[in-house]
């Protein structure tokens, strides 16, 4: 992919992002927040990339060392997000709105 | 443009797919309803995007590799499950951490073995010019990321003091390092020595701890939310690095998210942003108030007065603050809205955008506490029924419900919208002692008015003991 392309890829995604982000309910706000703590570890993809790389102990180390903390935010991201989701619940009787 | 990455086209389309994923988590945010399957589909990606990685890389290292996610994953899970809904900011302050953290080890890797990411000039032996500006981009924002947010959680943990800690000069200060990491960047574009690098990091990393002490501990929501946003822009600036789709979507996913949440929560303290990142709120409001509110006459109720009063309510509306949350007094005014109920009386909560210490934080102490959530308000939404309710009860907010931020354009929060308690019949406002004010330092005209009853207790405590009389 060229400069431009990955350019727009990010443009639009902004421009999804806001419209995504607005839609959601202030009531989940803080797990908005934990989930995109877990999804922005997604940087472990880079972390994997220097972990399997030869040609460099050093960058191989640190990417290790990347890939521990990614996958600390990536699973206790995502467990306390469906922890917190799980406790949301609408009253028992029918709700009449 | 430099020579492409060879990426396998179906790796490229399963990042694709990933960031699609991620997309659609947040999408199932808009109702507690679909909230779950989000989440589920956000797993599904991430678990694709490590596959894929995985699998269209060297399996040389694979064992190191599990071993390294298996210690992340044993941490992550046992503190998804250990920790306390009431610190939540805390958790989401340390993660933000480990972010920044990794996007910083990322960047180093990626500036010792550039090879290995592609981002080499075979003719020259240097890395890219272009990937330099991102890399470098990266590392400031992955820097800022990690030791702003190591700050936040000591506040929130309540390591460091809440206060804000103000050094001489604090503004020319941080625009003079911000310039610096700016220009050092631009050098770098040129002259790809390590020490440029190293410099980068060093500044980031200093203007990231100065930028987040000056903040006092109620601006907190807006710092988090900030910090989350950061946490976004720097995966983003590594997936331009890297090429790869599904980070450059996540990132803009949680960059445009926290700086949303972060305006959200500017606008609920009618404050700029600016201000906010400037600090040292609630230090400079001076004699305003204070000195006037000795000697002025208030009413004190006891648990069987508030327990009578509400039970003879047809509404009641309970909005809840950071007071309840240091309290842990979620679990007995759910106890205490059920009682309310059997007895007729219609219960309702109301919240306010920045009650707490993040977006959102009442309401998942509220959910934790069996609350159901549509018998939960938000400000906008349950204003206009104050006037027809029999009693407002306050616990542990003291700011969002005061009326001089309508009335009073001395105030330092004048301006900012509030819960209009004051309109209700009656105010029962529970509150540890009539000494302190707010975090804003101002005094609060309700506890003075005719229709207010003062609960001066611990929170829980109070709560209980309306419980014990009402059964």
């Amino acid at each position: 992919m060229d400069f431009i392309s990955i350019l727009s890829v990010f443009v639009l995604a902004c421009c999804v992002g806001y419209y995504v982000v607005w839609s959601v309910t202030p009531a989940l706000h803080t797990p908005l927040m934990a989930v995109t703590n877990a999804i922005s570890s997604v940087i472990v993809v880079g972390a994997l990339i220097a972990g399997a790389a030869e040609g460099s102990p050093i960058a191989k180390w640190l990417g290790l060392g990347a890939v521990v903390l990614a996958s600390v935010n990536i699973f206790g991201g995502f467990a306390v997000t469906e922890r917190m989701l799980a406790m949301y619940k609408k009253k028992e009787r029918p709700a009449a709105k | 443009m430099h020579e492409a990455v060879a990426m396998n086209p179906w790796a490229a389309l399963a990042y694709l797919v990933a960031g699609v994923c991620f997309i659609l988590a947040l999408r199932g945010l808009s109702s507690p309803a679909s909230s779950r399957r989000g989440n589920r589909l956000g797993m599904a990606g991430m678990a694709l995007a490590v596959g894929t990685t995985l699998v269209t890389h060297s399996f040389a290292s694979l064992p190191e590799i599990l071993v390294a996610m298996a210690i992340g994953a044993a941490i992550g899970i046992v503190t998804a499950r250990r920790i306390k809904m009431t610190d939540m900011p805390q958790l989401v302050a340390a993660f933000h951490s480990l972010v920044g953290l990794a996007a910083v080890l990322v960047a180093v890797a990626a500036f010792a073995n550039p090879g290995a990411f592609g981002i080499l000039d075979a003719a020259t032996g240097h890395i890219h010019q272009v990937s330099r500006i991102e890399m470098g981009l990266g590392i400031a924002i992955g820097a800022i990321t990690f030791s702003g947010s190591v700050i936040a959680f000591l506040k929130l943990n309540g390591n460091m003091s809440g206060k804000p800690i103000l050094l001489p000069a604090r503004h020319i200060i941080n625009l003079g390092t911000l310039a610096a990491i700016l220009l050092l960047i631009a050098y770098f574009v040129t002259d790809d020595r390590t020490a440029v690098f190293v410099a980068i990091t060093a500044l980031s990393f200093a203007i990231g701890f100065l930028l987040i002490v000056p903040i006092g501990g109620a601006d907190m929501p807006v710092v988090v939310s900030m910090l989350n946003s950061y946490s976004g822009w720097a995966a983003a600036a590594m997936g331009f690095t890297l090429h790869n789709s599904a980070m450059i979507i996540t990132g803009a996913l949680v960059g445009s998210s926290g700086a949303i949440l972060s305006y959200i929560m500017c606008k609920a303290m009618n404050r700029s942003f600016v201000s906010v990142i400037a600090g040292g709120f609630g230090t400079e409001s001076g004699p305003a108030g204070g000195a006037a509110a000795i000697d002025r006459p208030w009413k004190r109720g006891s648990a069987e007065d508030a327990a009578f009063l509400m039970q003879q309510a047809e509404q009641v509306i309970i909005v809840p603050g950071y007071g309840m949350a240091v309290a842990q007094a979620q679990h007995a005014l759910r106890e205490m809205g059920d009682l309310l109920k059997k007895h007729g009386v219609r219960v309702k909560y109301a919240i306010h955008p920045v009650a707490g210490r993040m977006p959102g934080h009442m309401n998942v102490l509220l959910a934790e506490a069996n609350v159901p959530y549509d018998d939960v308000y938000e400000l906008e939404d349950i204003n206009g029924e104050f006037a027809q309710t029999d009693v407002a009860f306050v616990i542990g907010a003291n700011d969002v419900t005061n009326p001089a931020a309508k009335t009073d354009k001395s105030s330092p929060i004048y301006g900012m919208p509030v819960l209009e308690v004051w309109k209700a019949k009656t105010v029962l406002f529970i509150k540890r002692s009539m000494g302190g004010v707010g975090y804003a330092g101002v005094d609060n005209e309700v506890f003075y008015m005719d229709n207010t009853m003062m609960l001066l207790a611990d929170a829980k405590k109070m709560v209980e003991e309306i419980v014990k009389a009402m059964g």
